[in-house]
């Protein structure tokens, strides 16, 4: 079991760490491009709702029930979706991997 | 009375039933229903052997409050979609649509889009910075005690709230549905909740909202698939018949009434989005996955589960405007156009009998009862861990309670706020409780979330700062509920409302993010430096998840 000041050295190493550095700012970076996105589309749409309602309705083609409103639901169901799962592999995957190089490095170089 | 239904609620409703409450001024008691209760008795009985199982692993406290937080993503996420997709979900939708046509979707959409956000911005942080509950997350650096107390009262106030507002929804949707008596069916769901909730814990809840939410998502799939089939699976064809049966007509795909002015929607977006990001309950599942990784995978599956859902519930709403609304079955006396049996929830129940008889009704019933079960159990559990985990262990105690005794009192604490939510709901029976949801929310979003989030990510964050602007969003959370139309007026009888919207998260969300700001910046204690000083380690272990808890594995 680690003790506290143990662990706050292992913290110190890795704040130390470029990589770590670099971690962060690549995820936060892409954590809030995705944020930004998803906020602007949404909040985009619900404006659209607010101030110009009769686009919402407008069919895309003649004879046929998808609206705009329909297909910019749809759209967004589905590519905020894919964002999450654009985030999780990338998470999951390179982010994790680098999370887990620094922290072994810090912890070996503690202990 | 209860007529009146706060419809920029509805979309706030996750779990809750204020549009279910609706109903009941409506309707009287209906027939037993045999189909319905056979299949409750099913779910019942399978859901008691998984509590006697899980009752077995449950040892420690860990085990207790985050199911000794070996479970896994995609279970995590069933159980959050579960929490999610209520049967205000499923039934106050599903009118919604057949009533509003395209509206419904855009409430869809606004309940739907908070999850990217809590993915992108706070699940890995949640993870790695939580152990039983959030309250240990915003206590990280900064005063135990008085953050503590703080984040178990808003926890509590938004519990209880939720509870009693679910337990109104319940005894109303199950005299409806099963043709139980109302008292008789709020001690049904109050004893199965206690039964899960003490002897099962977190492993119990997780189970039941799990089984729940795979028989909702077959029922509606189920129903979905029947009704489209009378269209030949033409989605054009079904809505040609939709706009040219229904009275609004083309205006089916226009936003309507519900959506009048931007700030109204704005306050909408605001409220489901950080609301949800504040709910106790839904915070909680995200300690019980086993690291980082887990809990964004929680967030992949949980809201592609609901996203589909809700495309299923915009389908059911539709076809339902040909196949119920056009059957004199389901109108009182037989007049088309007039009087839904059972009340404007009932769409959703019509459609299953229409397309599926008495037996898919008989599911679909029982589903909605599981849901209203399951939900309560995650809440009576959030409650619980709060008077245990926080306020016994941490503020009472200093720390040196044991596991035994920390657990002895979240077991009566369950049993507890069990007997609370029951004679709760006994009292509240004729009130109109929608008020409840969006109180709920409102403090979820001001009281909660502020300090949650800017714990997480601001260095400058101080337990004074934390105190005043959480305690500001919970009073000024109160006081618009209060002021707003669903007390001021409904409840309280007033002309009018002294605060014109539904939902107050858009004013005191930002009031309780200012406050915090402001007080922590002036903020120039020993105290303060020193807390300032700690984020430096909080903020490595947030984003690497080094010495976070780790997962007693099962």
């Amino acid at each position: 079991m680690s003790s506290t000041s143990n662990q706050s050295a292992v913290y110190a190493r890795i704040r130390k760490n470029p990589r770590f550095t670099e971690l962060v700012s690549k995820r936060q970076g892409f954590a809030t491009l995705l944020s930004v996105i998803v906020l602007t589309i949404f909040y985009g749409f619900f404006m659209v709702v607010a101030f110009n309602p009769n686009l919402i309705g407008q069919r895309l083609s003649e004879g046929s029930y998808v609206t705009v409103g329909i297909a910019a639901e749809l759209f967004m169901f589905i590519f905020f979706w894919v964002l999450t799962a654009v985030y999780v592999k990338r998470a999951n995957g390179e982010f994790d991997a680098i999370t887990e190089e620094v922290v072994r490095d810090a912890a070996k170089g503690v202990k | 009375m209860l007529a009146r239904l706060n419809i920029a609620l509805l979309g706030l409703l996750a779990p809750a039933l204020s549009f279910a409450g609706d109903a009941i001024s409506a309707t009287e008691k209906q027939p037993l229903n045999l189909h319905a209760i056979g299949m409750f008795v099913l779910f019942v009985s399978m859901t008691l052997g998984i509590t006697y199982w899980a009752a077995g692993r449950t040892k420690s406290a860990s085990d207790f409050y985050t199911a000794g937080g070996g479970i896994t993503g995609f279970q995590n996420g069933l159980a959050i979609a579960g929490d999610y997709m209520s049967a205000a979900t499923l039934l106050g939708l599903t009118a919604l649509v057949y009533t509003k046509g395209v509206d419904g979707y855009i409430y869809m959409i606004a309940f739907f889009a908070g999850w990217p956000i809590i993915l992108f911005l706070m699940a890995e942080r949640l993870r790695n910075l939580g152990k039983f509950t959030f309250a240990d997350i915003t206590s990280y650096r900064l005063n135990q005690s008085k953050v503590r107390t703080m984040a178990a009262v808003s926890s509590l106030t938004v519990v209880c709230f939720y509870l009693v507002a679910q337990m109104v929804g319940a005894g109303q949707l199950i005299k409806l549905l099963f043709g139980l008596d109302y008292n008789i069916a709020l001690f049904v769901v109050g004893a199965l909740m206690m039964v899960y909730v003490t002897f099962g814990g977190m492993v119990a809840t997780t189970w039941v909202q799990i089984i729940k939410a795979c028989m909702l998502l077959a029922g509606g799939t189920l129903v979905a698939v029947l009704a489209m089939s009378q269209f030949g699976f033409s989605f054009e064809k079904m809505m040609g018949q939709a706009v040219s049966l229904h009275s609004l007509g083309e205006k089916l795909l226009f936003p309507g009434s519900l959506l009048p002015d931007p700030i109204t929607a704005l306050s909408l977006g605001l409220g489901l989005m950080f609301g949800t990001a504040g709910l106790p309950h839904i915070l909680m599942r995200f300690f019980t996955v086993t690291n980082a990784k887990e809990a964004r995978k929680s967030v992949l599956y949980a809201s592609g589960f609901v996203a589909y859902f809700f495309n299923v519930i915009l389908l059911m709403g539709f076809a339902a405007i040909i196949i119920v609304g056009q059957n004199p079955e389901f109108f009182e006396g037989g007049q088309i156009g007039g009087k839904i049996v059972g009340g404007g929830n009932m769409i959703a129940m019509h459609l299953a009998k229409a397309v599926g008889g008495n037996l898919l009704l008989g599911f679909l019933s029982a589903v909605a009862f599981a849901t209203i079960l399951a939900v309560v159990s995650g809440l009576a559990l959030a409650g619980a861990a709060a008077i245990s985990h926080d306020i016994y262990a941490r503020v009472i105690r200093k720390g040196s309670a044991t596991e035994t005794e920390e657990l002895r009192v979240s077991r009566f604490a369950s049993v507890g706020l069990g007997l609370v939510a029951i004679v709760l709901g006994i009292a509240f029976e004729k009130m109109n409780v929608a008020f409840m949801v969006a109180l709920a929310f409102g403090i979820a979003a001001s009281a909660n979330f502020p300090v949650l989030i800017l714990s997480m990510y601001w260095r400058g964050l101080t337990t004074r700062g934390a105190i005043a602007g959480g305690y500001a969003g919970l009073v000024a959370a109160v006081l618009l509920v209060v002021l707003s139309k669903s007390v001021w007026v409904t409840v309280l009888g007033n002309a009018q409302a002294l605060f014109p919207y539904d939902q107050p998260a858009l004013f005191s969300m930002p009031l309780a993010f200012l406050i915090t700001f402001i007080v922590s910046k002036l903020d120039n204690s020993a105290e303060a430096q020193a807390e300032r000083a700690a984020f430096e380690d909080q903020y490595v272990r947030a984003q690497t998840g080094f010495g976070a808890a780790d997962a007693s594995s099962h």
